[in-house]
Parts: C-alpha cells; structure tokens; sequence
C-alpha cells in the first residue's frame, strides 16, 4: 500500500509539471503580448518595449517559465493585470466560496444518490423503482445552465422564496447564508444524484444476485444485514469509480453555476479571466483547479485500492 | 460508465462455437423498446435539423422589432425574442447546430483515441507508455477546463468548440479501446494472423477494430450526451457560437436577462436540448442492450 502510494503521489506530481507547462504555454501562443494588453491600444511602441523589458517578456521562455512556476510553489501567483491585486488572496477567497459550494453538493450526491441507488435495487421492478428510473432519465439529461433558470424562475421569480442570484457570506447570517446556497446545491446535486443512484442500482443488482448473497439469506441472516453488510460494501466499489468521475462532472457544474447565480466562485473568476484576457489570474485558476482535481481522482484511486483486497494485495506485493 | 473497465469482448470464435449463432439470430428479431423510442426522437430531430432551412416558418435572423417579446401564438408557436426573431425557427436552425457539435466532436474524439489505443495495446512497450502517460495527463485535467483553455486561446467558433470538446474526449476512447484491444491480443484469431506473417496494419485494422466495436459503440453513445452537454454549457459561457446564431447553449445565455418578461425565449431551446438527450440517452441504453454481452447473459435483470 505504501508504495503503491508512493507511486501515485509521483505520478500526480509529474502530472502538475506537465500541466503547469500546458498552461504556461497558453501565454507564448496566445495573440497579443502582455505589455499590450496591460497598456492598452494607444501604448506607443516604445512604452510596450520598455515594460516588456520591466517584466521580463524577452528572456527565453524557460527562464520565464521558472520564474512563474518557481513562484507558484511558495505562494506567489503573481498580479492580475485587470484588478492590479496579487492573485493569491484573490484565488483563495474564491475556492473557499467555491469549496463550500462543492462539498454540500457533493455530500448531498453521496448520501442521496447511494440511498436511492440501494432503494432501487432493493425494489426492483416494482412501483418505486419504475418511479426512480424516470426520474433518472430526466434529471440525467437536463443540462445545469438550463437547470438553474427553470430553478430561479420557479422559486424566486414566482414563488418569491429565495434571492434569484449572488451570494451572502456567514457573517451576514446563517439563514441569509443559506438561503443564497440553496438553489445552487439543487442545481448541482439533481443530475448528479440521478446518476449515482442510477448506477448504484445496478451495481447493487448485480452483487445481490451472487452466490454468496444467496449463502448468506441461507444462512438465514436477517435481509438487512444481508444488505447492509454483505451487499453494499461490494456494491460501493464500481461506486467510487463513478463518484470520482462525477467530481469532473461536478467542476464543470460548478462553473456554470457560479455564473448563473453570480456566485463569486473560482469558476466565475476563471470565467471572467478569459473574458477580460487576465492572463495571470486565468493560468493561477486553472492550475489550482487542476491541482484539485487531480488530488480528488488520486483520493479516489486510494479509497477503491483501500475498498478492493485485489489491489490492496496485489499491488503491495509487486 | 465510462470508469468500469470495458466488459470481455466476445471473440467471432468463441461466439461461433457455442450459441453464438442461434442466439445472434435471437437478439436481432426484436430491438429494445428503449432503442425504437430514442431513435425516433433522435430522427425526428435529425429530420427537424435537416429540413429545418425549407420548414422553418421564418429565418432565424429575421428581426421583427414591432412583435419583440411575444409570448406563444398561432403566428409564432414559440414566441419571439427580445429582437422579435421567432424562437420555433431559431430551435430548429439550433438543433443543426447542436447536432454536429455533438456528434462531430465525438467524431473527432473516436478518430484519435481508437487508433491510439489499438496501437498502444498492440505494440506495448515504449509506444504503450508514451500513450498512456500522455492520456493519463489529459485525464487530470477537469473537461471544462481543457475547453475553457482551448478556447481562451483564440476566438471561439463553432469549429474550435467542437474541436476542444473532441480533445477532451479521446483519453477516454483511448483507454476503453486499448483494454478492449488487450482482451483481443490473447484471441486465437489474433495469434493466427500473426502466425500468418500478417502486418501491424493488417492486424490492427481488419483484425483487432472490426472486432473492438461493439463496447466503442455503446460508449460512444454515451458521449455523444456528454459532448452535447459540454459543448452547449461552453457556448452558454460565450465561448461557442456567436450571435446571431441559434445554438441552443447561446440562446439560453441570451434569454437569462428576459426571464421576468418572458420566459419562452429560454423554454423552446431547453426543452428542445432535454428531449434530445433523453433520446439519445435511450438510445445508448437500447444499444447497449443488444450490444454489450455481459447483460445479454443476465438477461432482463
């Protein structure tokens, strides 16, 4: 187990060099240069000369590339050249808005989106479960930036119950708070509960047709236990593999959402960084996003080598 | 989904010897009811698509200031925009739109990513991990950050959402191909060929892809709904086709500031985007039910 943690940990590491190349080299292609883009159209030559100088847009890119990169690593981002504010500070205020956002979503998925899963598995075939698929078949296919609109315009624009958009911190209140989270998270969660719970079920079907779900009701354990603790913990498996695919899901949820209700996430600012060509800040937001995300898929590479003895041993030994 | 491991794919030889054959002429008798219901929605939008320059009432650029913001009448079915442009149009030029967006981008993703994963798993070694680590780097990467990136770096378009989108897909194909290919390698029919003196390209092409379909297929089902999810979210950020075009994602973008006034304008190309996916969602599902063998076993589990 050790080294096959050892092995991912390097391998996520050799990902975020190449990545950070990746977006480092966004800045070389991209059209127009930096000095441009900062002094505006009516910059003389000169000027664009003399502060391409100040910033070192002449050196070769490798030097250029180590000066941001080797910032990166002790926490300096660098400015963003629209608010004229280290972006450090800026990025981290944004992903904890962001962070919040995500983990109740995510929360909700997990819990709901397994609980359906097993209630249609356990129902199969009956009432409940035609009602689940249906369900399912909808909500997998209604896209989140259509999703939030029907949303807004049911509980804020009719019904009156909830801000339409933006977004109050908790020091304004906890109700306030949440009441500017719901439609977000319900934005988030439906599709993603839909699709969990839809191959939960199936996972779920196919472990209680085993043989050894059979020996156990022969045995004459109780159908909970049967359930709870023979079936699930295979089941949850294929689960996992499913939830960290949802996580990419999820960001690209995210994003759409944070736009929709002006919720001012790291989704939004990466959005608004290209918007407005904020060179500095788009590459710091995507390489945190990426960081993140690469650091949920290896969470869940280790949960299902933790959950499944043919990887924990398997791998140990080679 | 797209993390399970392919299923085992069943071997011409294998399948011949047993019940394949009685069973083969089984299965085509009936289609899955889920297949008939998707493919005719999913045709009928194709339909729609097609004919949409002939059919449609009015052009979808038209501007009819005096009937801006019209809700649903016998003139305009679905109402008309802030610019009195008739939404009915605008969804059916749309759909055209959000059709090739989908289906070219899985396109483009399927032509990458199964060569690269047959080759990966034929000729192992150097070229496998050459692949495979390249496509374990792209994989890292959120899809909709790759697309932002992609297309932050130029203006966006049509074409470049449709490429971006086929970018962010090939790891996928890649992976699914290459361990469908792997299962193959061990066949006998592959040992034979190579027993023959066949060559790479004869194997990789007329002996491992004709046999590798069956689980591309069923997964490229699936991405066609996610390729047209994520394009249509990239184009409601700005980011795919431009005004005055009528992708649906854009539409949707431009109807948010209307919303109190009217609705509409957002209602027909939403509606119009989740009856599409649910079609070929059902499609997949049918697709799958005939194509995978893992369930042809289980049987109507």
């Amino acid at each position: 187990m050790i080294g096959y943690l050892i092995q991912r940990l390097l391998t996520v590491a050799g990902i975020l060099v190449v990545m950070s190349l990746l977006v480092f080299g966004i800045t070389q292609v991209m059209p127009g240069s930096v000095a441009h883009m900062i002094l505006g159209e009516f910059a003389t030559n000169d000027q664009i000369a003399a502060l391409e100088q100040t910033l070192g847009l002449n050196d070769p890119w490798h030097v250029q590339y180590w000066r941001w990169a080797s910032g990166f690593l002790v926490g300096d981002f660098g400015q963003s050249l629209t608010m004229q504010r280290p972006i450090a500070p800026l990025i981290l205020d944004a992903l904890g808005r962001s962070a919040a956002l995500a983990g109740l979503s995510f929360g909700f998925v997990a819990v709901i989106g397994l609980w359906l899963g097993i209630l249609g598995a356990v129902k199969a075939g009956r009432f409940t479960d035609h009602a689940l698929a249906i369900g399912q078949y909808f909500f997998i296919a209604v896209p989140e930036f259509f999703w939030c609109i029907v949303l807004i315009m049911l509980f804020a624009t009719t019904l009156g119950w909830l801000p339409a958009t933006g977004y109050a911190p908790m020091s304004d209140g906890f109700w306030r708070w949440l009441s500017h989270m719901v439609l977000p998270v319900g934005t988030l969660v439906t599709g993603l509960i839909a699709h969990v719970s839809r191959l939960t079920r199936s996972a779920m079907l196919e472990v209680l047709q085993s043989t050894y779900v059979s020996a156990a009701r022969a045995k004459g354990l109780p159908e909970r236990t049967v359930l709870w603790r023979h079936a699930l913990p295979n089941a949850l498996l294929p689960a996992i593999t499913v939830l960290a695919v949802d996580v990419g899901i999820l960001f690209g949820g995210i994003v759409v959402v944070e736009v929709v209700f002006a919720y001012p996430g790291l989704g939004r600012m990466i959005v608004y960084a290209i918007e407005n060509k904020d060179l500095p800040l788009m590459q710091a937001g995507v390489l945190i996003v990426t960081a993140i995300y690469t650091m949920a898929n290896l969470v869940a590479d280790l949960l299902y080598a933790w959950a499944n003895p043919r990887i924990r041993y398997g791998r140990s030994v080679a | 989904m797209s993390g399970a491991p392919a299923s085992p794919p069943t071997s011409p030889a294998a399948n011949g010897t047993a019940n394949g054959a009685a069973n083969g002429a089984l299965r085509r008798r009936r289609l899955p009811r889920q297949l008939v219901i998707g493919g005719t929605i999913v045709g009928a939008i194709v339909l729609l698509a097609i004919l949409a320059p002939w059919i449609a009432p009015y052009s979808y650029d038209a501007f009819d200031i005096p009937n801006r913001l019209k809700g649903p009448s016998a003139a305009n079915w679905l109402g008309t925009d802030e610019f009195g442009r008739d939404v009915l149009s605008r969804v059916m030029v749309g759909a055209g739109l959000s059709l090739s967006m989908g289906f070219g981008a899985t396109a483009i993703s399927l032509a990458f990513g199964v060569p690269l994963g047959l080759m990966a798993a034929y000729f192992r070694g150097l070229a496998e991990e050459a692949i495979m680590r390249t496509i374990d780097v792209l994989i890292s990467v959120p899809p909709i950050m790759l697309g932002l990136l992609v297309l932050a770096v130029s203006d966006p378009s049509l074409w470049k959402t449709m490429l971006a989108v086929g970018i962010i897909y090939v790891p996928i194909m890649t992976r699914l191909s290459r361990s469908v290919a792997l299962g193959l390698m061990e066949e006998e029919f592959i040992q034979a060929a190579r027993a023959r003196g066949a060559g790479a390209r004869w194997i990789l092409f007329h002996e491992l892809l004709p046999n590798a379909w069956p689980p591309i297929i069923v997964e490229s089902s699936l991405r066609v709904t996610f390729a047209i999810l994520l394009a249509s979210a990239l184009s409601f950020l700005g980011l795919g086709p431009q005004p005055p075009s009528s992708d649906w994602g854009l539409m949707i973008a431009e109807a948010r500031q209307f919303l109190d006034d009217a609705p509409w304008i957002a209602m027909g190309p939403g509606i119009a985007l989740c009856v599409l996916l649910i079609g070929i969602n059902l499609v997949g599902d049918g697709l799958r039910e005939v194509l995978d063998p893992r369930l042809k076993k289980r049987g109507a589990a």
